[in-house]
């Protein structure tokens, strides 16, 4: 019998936590496959966020480690400087990156850190249950938006691979979605374009995936799936804002 | 055997240096900032790591990373920095990384001043940071012990997998005395626990996350365990002329080789008074001052602060003996002002 599709190498047989519906576990298995078909599953180590990925460190079968909140870039930092030769990623969602992690993440691509990023926007705090995150949309109604978000008393959600894009010391910087199976594969791709930057060394690389967090949103799988199509990418265009020449 | 003449910060950088301390991660802060442009003169050349991180959260958390592979690393501060770097330290004792964190402390609270100060001392032995921890506090005397203590705390670190800290009066940091320059560690402990990527083994993991009830009580008596074990073998105090003493002087850091002056000018004025310094303010030695509670009828503590180790003393002699306090904060008492002290205490007790 010939195997046509299996558990890869780089995650363990735990099963994931995530709720029916949440594409974590999509974007997971897209960084396990990456791992596995470039060969740097034991070379790797990753660290991950506080919020819904927090026990990512049980899922993926390499070195894993736990941050603080927002500290990931940080925690890389050290890592990667002991062992330049490693492949060192974070794996953040959008509270940890984009508003307690601001500082950290911004100054490791400023300084050119050699690692990988992979943020998932959902567009909501998910583990705490609900609460508006700095990329939530304008309207968007959250635990703490109730009457939805808007521009006056919240401000504006941020573009994040735009924001970074602009630093001279980010290499790779890319936006993909996992809502439909043809961004699920150019995702898949741009992960591993990221793995190839940092194992060049070219410079800080970071995949941007527009994540769904059905529970949260209060919508079925399917519903938000097409809430991300509709909402999310217009606002949050998808595509390279930055690639090296090198590359 | 060669003597030089340094400035404490740079011969507890250098110390860490002799001790094989890979990376330094740090931000600018008086007065401790010659202990970072130290590094940043040195270690490159030695093909070591200095970073200059963007904030004292980042110095912290760089330091778990680069901790977390292995390797020696530390980072320096004083009192504010200190106080933004209690999240990530709260994380390394839980995760047990093995870290050098230096306060060349000034006073507080808030912005305080870049005055010498021991104004850090709750922080520095109560944990500091969120949930039941405890980090190793060496407290050096002078410019000699700096560089000692540097290289004393990396195989203290290791061994207990522990945070430890150096905490030193920024008079220390500042000051320059001739020291004898060791000769540096070559043979460092294996880490089998670090993550270096699991190449030809398992996975390892570090982590602070314990969602089940039972696994983070668990978790807090394994570092209860291991604090205990600290408290019996590490715990050091200097004692000095305490045999026959009435009155015993407290003092640590700098201070206490202040205070040692008026000691030996009291004892001229034929008062019967001793010193105990504390060298590890955690764990406190409390073993030395129950030994003294026997026969001492009074202990005097001496501090850069409003007031802060006194309380370790009282808990150490549980209401057996009274326990005064004589401290000041911006300045730092002088050996006259510490004798007025003793002969206060002298002539209210008709020893004299």
């Amino acid at each position: 019998m010939k195997i046509v599709a299996q558990r890869p190498e780089s995650l363990t047989d735990a099963p994931f936590h995530y709720c029916p519906g949440c594409t974590h576990g999509i974007i997971h298995r897209l960084i396990a496959e990456c791992l596995d078909e470039m060969n740097l599953r034991e070379q790797a180590i990753g660290i991950c966020p506080v919020g819904c990925a927090v026990l990512a460190y049980d899922y993926f079968n390499c070195d894993m480690l736990e941050a603080a909140h927002g500290r990931a870039p940080a925690i890389a930092t050290g890592i990667k400087r002991m062992l330049p030769d490693r492949l060192v990623f974070t794996y953040q969602g959008d509270g940890d990156l984009a508003s307690i992690g601001m500082a950290e993440i911004v100054h490791a691509s400023g300084r050119g850190e050699n690692l990988t990023v992979i943020f998932v926007n959902n567009a909501i705090y998910g583990m705490t249950g609900g609460q508006m995150a700095p990329t939530t949309l304008l309207g968007q109604v959250t635990t703490t938006s109730p009457y939805g978000r808007t521009a006056e008393q919240a401000g504006y959600p941020l573009k994040m691979a735009e924001l970074l894009a602009q630093n001279q010391g980010s290499a790779y910087i890319c936006r993909t979605a996992v809502n439909n199976p043809a961004n699920v594969m150019r995702t898949k791709k741009a992960i591993k374009k990221a793995f190839q930057t940092q194992m060049q060394a070219q410079g800080f690389s970071m995949v941007e995936i527009l994540s769904a967090c059905p529970t949260n949103w209060g919508l079925s799988p399917l519903e938000a799936l097409e809430w991300l199509e509709n909402n999310m990418i217009p606002y949050y265009p998808l595509g390279e804002f930055k690639v090296s020449k090198e590359g | 055997m060669t003597k030089v003449l340094m400035k404490g910060n740079e011969a507890l950088a250098e110390g860490a240096l002799l001790a094989g301390c890979r990376a330094f991660f740090g931000y600018p802060i008086t007065p401790s900032s010659e202990i970072a442009e130290y590094m940043a003169r040195k270690m490159p050349k030695m093909g070591r790591t200095f970073l200059q991180a963007e904030s004292e959260l980042a110095a912290i958390n760089m330091v778990y990373g680069a901790a977390a592979t292995g390797n020696r690393v530390m980072t320096a501060s004083s009192g504010p920095g200190i106080s933004l770097k209690q999240e990530g330290i709260s994380f390394l004792a839980e995760a047990e990384l093995p870290s050098l964190i230096v306060n060349i402390s000034r006073g507080g609270p808030g912005l305080g001043g870049i005055q010498p100060a021991q104004s850090d001392y709750f922080q520095a032995t109560r944990g500091g940071g969120h949930g039941d921890y405890h980090i190793i506090v060496l407290a050096p005397s002078g410019v000699q012990e700096m560089m000692d203590f540097a290289m004393q705390a990396f195989d203290l670190a290791d061994q207990y997998r522990i945070p430890v800290m150096i905490m030193a009066e920024g008079t220390l940091g500042q000051m320059m005395e001739p020291i004898i320059v060791r000769e540096p560690v070559t043979d460092l402990p294996p880490k089998p626990w670090a993550t270096t990527g699991c190449k030809g083994r398992k996975p390892n993991i570090v982590n602070t996350l314990h969602l089940s009830p039972e696994f983070l009580e668990e978790r807090n008596l394994h570092l209860q365990r291991k604090y205990k074990l600290i408290k019996q073998q590490e715990a050091k105090a200097e004692t000095f002329m305490i045999d026959d003493a009435d009155l015993v002087v407290v003092a640590f850091g700098l201070m206490s080789r202040i205070a040692r002056r008026s000691v030996m000018d009291a004892r001229q004025k034929g008062i019967k008074v001793g010193l105990i310094r504390p060298v590890t303010l955690w764990p406190f030695p409390e073993k030395v001052f129950q030994e003294a509670a026997e026969h001492v009828s009074k202990f005097l503590s001496v501090e850069i602060s409003m007031g802060q180790m006194v309380e370790d003393i009282r808990l150490a002699v549980n209401g057996r003996v009274p326990v005064e306090f004589y401290g000041r904060i911006g300045l730092t008492p002088n050996p006259e002002e510490i004798t007025r002290q003793i002969v206060n205490v002298a002539q209210k007790e008709g020893w004299v």
